[in-house]
């Protein structure tokens, strides 16, 4: 059980896929532009990213070495695929709010990088704590990120309030804010890994 | 090697066709109900099927789609749905109602994918009362439908704050579905801004039947 529980923390704190790894950095800053937006971005990473490390893990003796990578990216875009579909056909309000993120998730490289690190050598049960554990350190990191150009950007945080809107920063709301938050946000976060 | 890919891929692709064939039907449903929930938000009271009545037209190559609205066999107005892809970033798609002399009851976006915080309030910006900000009980035939910033057109209407491609994007909407709505009306005898007189001139027709053409047969009768 401790295994599982040091697989899941690896993910969000040590490892975090934004923070520490570096990985799928095209979709943390085009949808961390509010807190709601990263919040449904990483909650969406999270389950394509928990169902493919399953099945990589489960079928990685079946593929031989030299096709694995497409291998996992077909098993990676139908389970997108296929989560896009259900939650056009069964969930409208979430398909209003993550319709236009979830074909992002494919290229996300955070999906095929735990694949190829983790998933593609080590059981399926301690895959599922990995993908679990990632997605959970994602989803902070995106929220944490859209958190704060949020606050920066139009004075709200998920849609409360703060300060009035007209002191915001607009550019933390458009990319370059992105890039200029991510980066402080990494150099506090290597500030604190490094004293404790 | 090429035969476990190829399991690997036909496996996938016989999954996703259950998938697709299981959620075709209820995305279709999905789709509908919202097209008609965002109708009756948009159009005037009506009695009738917009979409059984749905009129299509092109404006620069851009389809326009008008649901006219009845009520007791008489135009009431319209729900137009309408897109354009002039925006900031890809197509944006409204519903806009139309009351009969062409004054905007209300809208609808139905999908866009404008700047998050900057072109994407769209949905909220141009029903704020605020300023010049509302489209609302304006009408594009008596007002400039352009945003203040394009004084060689006399705009009218505030454009979203770091946004106006996206408001001229929308003002645009809004503009060519008013065209589509004169256009339909003209198709059934009826002149918008001369709304006085329609009103009084159908209640002399046939007042009871719901269906148009039979409607639409004794109006353009009597303009003559």
């Amino acid at each position: 059980m401790a295994k599982y529980w040091k697989l899941i923390y690896n993910g969000i704190v040590p490892g975090n896929p934004v923070f520490v790894l570096l990985l799928g950095m095209c979709a943390t800053l085009g949808t961390s532009s509010s807190a709601m937006n990263g919040l449904m971005m990483g909650v969406a990473t999270a389950a394509v990213l928990i169902c493919s490390n399953a099945v990589i893990s489960a079928i990685k003796n079946l593929v031989p070495d030299k096709v694995r990578i497409p291998a996992y990216i077909v098993v990676i875009a139908s389970f997108v695929t296929a989560l896009q579909l259900l939650i056009n056909a069964f969930m409208p309000a979430l398909n209003a709010s993550l319709g236009i993120f979830i074909p992002l998730i494919v290229v996300n490289c955070i999906l095929l990088g735990r694949a190829e690190a983790f998933a593609g050598k080590n059981p399926v049960v301690d895959s599922i704590c990995d993908g679990l554990g990632c997605g959970i350190g994602f989803t902070f990191a995106l929220t944490l990120l859209g958190s704060v150009r949020e606050i920066l950007g139009t004075g709200r945080i998920f849609g409360f309030e703060i300060f009035p809107e007209d002191y915001g920063m607009l550019v933390f709301v458009l990319a370059p804010g992105a890039f200029i938050a991510l980066g402080y946000l990494i150099a506090i976060v290597n500030k604190i890994r490094k004293t404790c | 090697m090429i035969l476990s890919l190829g399991i690997i891929t036909a496996v996938a692709g016989a999954l996703l066709g259950v998938v697709y064939a299981a959620t075709k039907e209820p995305i279709a449903i999905m789709q509908k109900e919202q097209q008609v929930n965002a109708i009756r938000q948009v159009a005037p009271p009506f009695d009738n099927d917009p979409e059984a009545d749905v009129w299509t037209t092109q404006v620069d190559g851009t389809d326009f789609t008008v649901y006219p609205a009845f009520k007791d066999g008489k135009l009431q107005g319209a729900a137009v749905m309408g897109s354009s892809m002039n925006g900031f970033s890809g197509e944006v798609k409204v519903m806009c109602g139309f009351d009969l002399d062409g004054t905007v009851r209300n809208y609808e976006v139905l999908s866009q994918a404008e700047t998050p915080g900057l072109g994407a309030k769209m949905q909220m910006w141009f029903r704020d009362p605020t300023g010049a900000r509302s489209v609302i009980g304006k009408n594009p035939g008596t007002t400039p439908f352009y945003v203040t910033k394009d004084k060689a057109s006399n705009g009218q209407i505030d454009a979203i704050t770091a946004a106006t491609i996206s408001s001229r994007a929308f003002l645009e909407i809004l503009r060519r579905a008013y065209d589509s709505y004169v256009k339909y009306a003209e198709s059934k005898g009826v002149t918008v801004g001369d709304a006085a007189a329609q009103t009084e001139a159908s209640a002399k027709g046939d007042a009871s039947s719901g269906a148009s053409q039979q409607w639409d047969g004794e109006k353009t009768g009597e303009q003559k």
